[in-house]
């Protein structure tokens, strides 16, 4: 079934589809279109599942992850603010090893506000426990939440799953998106089986019992992290089968016209729907350049990674985040990836840009690719680039001349 | 009247910046925002010492129209950010205008904490039954049977009472007023303000876009003639039954009480272990 719909819309239908069981919710821009869809569905009784609008996004995500340790299918939605407030209880609930699937839709932090898009929300869940999903189309958030339900749930694996979409970009973007069909669905995500993961009286389970001595502890952060690392191959794995299934196939990482680029553009999300525009100019132009995008982003692909790189001369990475003091957190991710690979490529050009929902546009994709092709020649990497534009410049300045007249009026 | 008006507007308002405001047309925020104005005149206070916090939401946007200190926060957390300045600044006049969502759902915790704590703060909470920013759903104010977008059969919660909350809470002053009777409002907000301790004031509010359509009170002036009938007086109220109050509520000051504040216990503590 083929059906025109905004990320939002698609990111309820893949709940639907999973036959989520329970939706604990609390409304946020850009998110809040997620849980309108599902309530209408459950009001026309064409759903059945349960929803309760929660007092906070911490309750809603405690609330989600007692419901995952009784073993039920959870879904639940939040955004930005909402994830940062629900930060406490992503990694507690993360520690019971009781999955479900988290839809984030990325919205910058405060302050100062904004509704628009960037990445340090989702990135600040990043050692969490919970696997990141990142996507760039609407189809691929559909078909994304069906694969973090059998990621999360998988006996391997066993962690809760955030689905991330861009806010606006993505959320309230309408596009022509394939429905898989039941008959799909049933083969590929049978209903959940939680095993020893349940509620039951005569088989009593408790969560989250105290540890002291750090040895115990240990082991348990341990059995989480290669719980996570589990992921790759497990996602590798049901990627292609559900490509079987739907034709559409899913690997750690897309791959847009690699295969004999010299300059490759690295980032995640729907702001690599631009880099691809760009990437088809440039190739156009008679570039070498292509565009790398990792699905998954905890647990890392890095060998996948590094096999997709090796050849490449330059990579710029695209940042829509920022670590303050640091720099771009992909960035520094990738680095770490690539550092003891011998055929690395020779230049690694951090840009930062993005940032608030901030357009990037052709001319800065170009301008980057630029760069980092005299970076991969000359052996001279330069300094991180925070992407801006003297006309922006000049504006802000304007701005800033307007607000320091006021002051010294005051005065 | 009018040139008294215009003056207060200029006086207090970031009028050639920040208007036309994004509130719908005959929202209750903005009488709100004129009665807050016309307190703060009554008072004479200074612009510079005039904190005005928020947190998000409709209710919220109200700190970019004023000409005071303003500091728009996070949901839920005005209360928090103004504490921090009046814990630092106690000379300064620290007023927090919250919706309901913000004041007693996210933010709750806080709501309850800083009404016992008996912080000199003014809390304006204007109650409007509902999240009107993020599309409608309920929040603690939502009566039982109401509609609301995550209550399209009616809700099966029952609401709370914000000033009665802050009364068991002990706030030191508590009121509730309405965007109808303007006048009370502008004197039940220069009381709080001037109150030396924890003032809570209720103000039910119109949010007919979100609450009123889906509760076939589709336009403000219906809410407004809701709010008329439905604002008694505490002296009136007592004389009327239960069954006669239904769902009226009472309108005026509902709790007055003298004792030391916040600020003035701590300063009382310090002396004394100077003392020893
Ligand atoms: C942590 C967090 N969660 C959710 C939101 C989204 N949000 C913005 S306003 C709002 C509720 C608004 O209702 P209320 O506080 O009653 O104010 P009103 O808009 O009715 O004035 C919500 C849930 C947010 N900004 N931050
Ligand atoms: S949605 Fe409701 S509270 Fe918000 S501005 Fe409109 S009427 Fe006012």
């Amino acid at each position: 079934m083929r059906q025109l719909l905004t990320g939002n819309g698609a990111a309820a239908w893949g709940m639907r589809l999973a036959g989520a069981e329970y939706v604990p919710a609390f409304p946020i821009t850009p998110q809040t279109e997620i849980i309108e869809t599902i309530s209408g569905w459950i009001s026309s009784g064409e759903l059945d599942a349960r929803m309760v609008t929660m007092d906070s996004e911490h309750s809603m995500l405690t609330a989600a992850g007692t419901a995952a340790a009784t073993g039920v299918r959870v879904f639940t939605a939040t955004s930005s603010q909402g994830l940062l407030y629900a930060m406490e209880m992503l990694y507690t609930v993360a520690g019971w090893r009781a999955p479900f699937v988290l839809v984030n839709v990325s919205r910058a932090l405060s302050s100062p506000i904004t509704l628009e898009p960037d990445h340090n929300d989702v990135l600040a869940a990043r050692d969490s426990g919970f696997l990141q999903i990142h996507c760039s189309t609407c189809q691929e958030v559909v078909d994304s939440l069906l694969l973090a339900y059998r990621l999360g749930e998988d006996e391997r694996v066993r962690l809760p799953v955030i689905v991330n979409l861009d806010g606006y970009y993505l959320s309230f973007t309408r596009e022509p998106v394939i429905l898989p069909g039941e008959d799909v669905v049933s083969r590929f995500l049978p209903p959940y089986d939680p095993e020893e993961t349940q509620f039951r009286a005569k088989d009593p389970l408790s969560q989250g019992v105290a540890v002291l001595g750090g040895s115990h502890y240990s082991y348990f952060r341990y059995e989480t992290h290669y719980a996570s690392q589990n992921g790759l191959s497990v996602f590798a794995e049901i990627g292609r089968e559900f490509g079987d299934l739907t034709g559409r196939f899913y690997s750690l990482l897309e791959e847009y016209r690699t295969d004999d680029a010299e300059i490759v553009f690295f980032m995640i999300g729907s702001f690599a729907t631009k880099a691809k525009e760009a990437v088809n100019r440039l190739r156009d132009a008679g570039q070498k350049v292509g565009l790398l995008r990792p699905r998954l982003l905890r647990p890392f692909p890095e060998h996948a990674i590094a096999a997709a790189l090796r050849g490449v001369k330059g990579v710029a990475v695209v940042d829509q985040n920022i670590s303050f003091g640091k720099g771009g957190i992909l960035f520094a991710e990738l680095a770490s990836a690539l550092y003891h690979i011998k055929e690395r490529p020779l230049a690694l050009v951090s840009f930062i840009g993005g940032l608030g929902g901030r357009d990037i546009s052709n001319a800065e994709f170009y301008e980057m690719a630029r760069v980092t092709a005299e970076a991969a020649q000359s052996g001279k990497i330069p300094p991180p680039r925070l992407l801006y534009t003297k006309e922006e410049l000049a504006r802000i300045q304007g701005l800033k001349a307007i607000a320091s007249a006021g002051l010294h009026k005051e005065q | 009247m009018t040139e008294k008006i215009s003056r207060v507007r200029h006086e207090y308002l970031r009028h050639d910046k920040k208007f036309p405001h994004v509130w719908c047309p005959g929202c209750g925020n903005g009488i709100v925002l004129g009665s807050l104005i016309r307190a703060i005149d009554k008072l004479s206070l200074e612009k510079d010492e005039l904190v005005l916090a928020s947190g998000i939401g409709c209710a919220g946007r109200m700190p970019a129209y004023v000409d005071f200190n303003t500091l728009h926060t996070t949901h839920g957390r005005a209360l928090t950010f103004a504490t921090g300045i009046k814990l630092a600044k106690p000379e300064l006049t620290v007023l927090c205008v919250m919706g309901d969502g913000d004041a007693t759902a996210i933010g709750g915790n806080h709501f309850i904490h800083a009404a016992r704590r008996n912080l000199n703060l003014t809390a304006i909470i204007i109650n409007n039954q509902i999240y009107g920013m993020t599309g409608g759903q309920y929040s603690p104010t939502t009566p039982y049977g109401a509609n609301a977008s995550t209550a399209v059969y009616g809700h099966i919660e029952h609401a709370f009472s914000i000033a009665e909350l802050a009364i068991t809470a002990g706030a030191a002053f508590v009121a509730r007023g309405t965007v109808y009777h303007v006048r009370m409002l502008d004197t039940l907000l220069a009381k709080g303000i001037a109150k030396r301790g924890f003032s809570v004031i209720e103000i039910m509010s119109n949010c007919h876009t979100q609450y009123g359509r889906r509760n076939n009170m589709g336009d403000p002036v219906t809410m407004m003639q809701w709010f008329k009938d439905h604002g008694v007086s505490e002296q009136k109220a007592k004389k009327m039954s239960d069954e006669e109050m239904g769902e009226k509520f009472t309108i005026g000051v509902l709790a007055d009480k003298d004792m030391p504040n916040y600020m003035e216990e701590y300063r009382r503590i310090q002396e004394q272990a100077q003392l020893k």
